[in-house]
């Protein structure tokens, strides 16, 4: 039986790993490859790997890391941060990288979806989104969360899947960094409408956040949590013990 | 030496990195004379079959892996590149392989539940279905990473281990000195790892 995948997310700038709470005021936890290891000794599914790095020396950087993580550790990689083309995959995936996630670059240019999954395959384009409520309606942000592009997200993420996209990370922006839980609403909207796989993203505070998650939406097939991991509040051999006790298929 | 064979198809920096990580010395490699003389050869393969049929056919090196495995040297090919070793494939259209295994490939739709999400992503558990070197350091019920929409059908006599995903599906074959895994070693962790290990521990430089 396929089971349910835990995710930790590294947001790497200048080399070092940074998680901010709302997207903003972001503070420095460690390094990204020890970190990796770490994560992958613990029981760590998957892991992803976001750039957030702006010059071109800091994506060299990233580069040099991504390469050094490949040769250490054995899970599967996603890359997200930055990627606007085509180039931008290939960059990535030289580096060891087995799947590249695109946001902010899908938004500007939505066949970079199409032409990403043909040459590369469905299974290598994840699509990200970052999404809020606004007067009720689910809105997908650009530039990490921060810019309306008023577009409805539900359609927009439907229409990536059709595109080629063969994974969703959904973010909520509403209960990012909140850690009262993921956002179950949301993510059911998304579940409806797709039959790729779906990542949860956004609200994870405790052990029991993951629980709640898998017990409600069967659907979602992973759950991915960035500062609970790194600051230690959540341990992944914990919460993959845990989920077995609650009859919740998992590797251990 | 193992020779990763490179065809033009996917990328292999991860795969090379994996057999770093096991200290066994792997070239990737496109050159017939280099393949001819590893000790062990791996196929891999991503992406689309009739693609990579071709591209077999095109540079020769389905003939040079053909060679090989008739000589006694140990193949595994990887997910795709497992595909390709049966002797068709039904992926968008009827294509041959390179007929090393008796076979056919068939997409997993015609045997699971509409429910479950095609393409299987994830982590399932091996289910040991024949005793084979491969799984000398790893256990039945050990997990392992697939990425697949279509499976080895109408092989049962090759099935080492499948996996459970609405139907039992094929998740390793063997024939002689023939290997392969539907799911990535190279990214299964440390069971991964372990396969990796114990086919590198076939073959006249083992």
């Amino acid at each position: 039986m396929i089971t349910k995948r835990i995710i930790p997310c590294l947001d790497v700038r200048n080399g070092r790993v940074v998680k901010g709470v709302n997207f903003e005021g972001l503070a420095d936890v460690s390094s990204p490859v020890a970190l990796a290891e770490f994560y992958s000794s613990c029981g760590a599914d998957e892991l992803v790997f976001y750039d957030i790095t702006a010059s071109a020396e800091g994506r060299s950087l990233f580069a040099d890391i991504l390469t050094e993580t490949a040769k250490k550790v054995f899970i599967p990689l996603t890359v997200g941060g930055g990627i606007n083309t085509v180039a931008d995959f290939d960059r990535v995936l030289k580096c060891g990288a087995d799947k590249v996630s695109v946001n902010s670059g899908a938004i500007r240019n939505p066949s970079l979806i199409d032409e990403a999954a043909k040459r590369y395959g469905s299974q290598c384009v994840v699509l990200s989104a970052d999404v809020k409520r606004v007067d009720g309606v689910f809105r997908v942000y650009a530039k990490g969360g921060r810019e309306n592009t008023g577009m409805e997200a539900i359609e927009w993420i439907r229409s990536g899947v059709e595109r080629g996209a063969g994974e969703i990370v959904l973010n909520s922006i509403d209960t990012d960094g909140v850690k009262g839980g993921f956002d179950l609403e949301m993510l059911r909207a998304v579940c409806d409408v797709v039959s790729v796989p779906v990542i949860a993203s956004g609200g994870a505070g405790k052990i029991e956040d993951f629980i709640t998650l898998f017990q409600t939406l069967p659907k979602v097939d992973a759950g991915l949590a960035a500062s609970i991991f790194h600051f230690g509040e959540v341990a992944i051999a914990d919460l993959k013990r845990e989920m077995k006790r609650n009859n919740i298929p998992v590797r251990l | 030496m193992t020779a990763i064979v490179d065809y033009g198809v996917g990328n292999l920096f991860s795969l090379q990195c994996s057999f770093g990580a096991i200290g066994e010395d792997a070239v990737v490699t496109g050159d017939p004379a280099v393949i001819r003389s590893a000790d062990r050869v791996i196929l891999p393969g991503v992406g689309a079959f009739a693609d990579a049929a071709q591209k077999l056919k095109d540079t020769g090196l389905g003939d040079v892996v053909k060679a090989v495995a008739a000589a006694g040297t140990p193949v595994m090919g990887i997910c795709l590149g497992m595909q390709l070793l049966f002797e068709k494939s039904y992926e968008f259209g009827v294509w041959d392989g390179l007929g090393l295994i008796a076979g056919d490939v068939r997409p997993i739709a015609d045997v699971i539940p509409a429910a479950l999400k095609i393409p299987q992503i994830g982590w399932n558990a091996l289910q040991f279905k024949q005793d084979s070197p491969l799984f000398k350091y790893i256990h039945d019920g050990d997990f392992v990473y697939f990425v697949h929409s279509y499976y080895a059908a109408n092989c049962a006599d090759a099935v080492i281990a499948d996996c459970e995903y609405g139907a039992p599906l094929t998740a390793a074959v063997q024939q002689g000195n023939v290997f392969g895994c539907q799911f990535h070693p190279e990214k299964s962790g440390d069971v991964g790892l372990a396969i990796l290990r114990a086919f590198c521990e076939l073959g006249v430089g083992a």
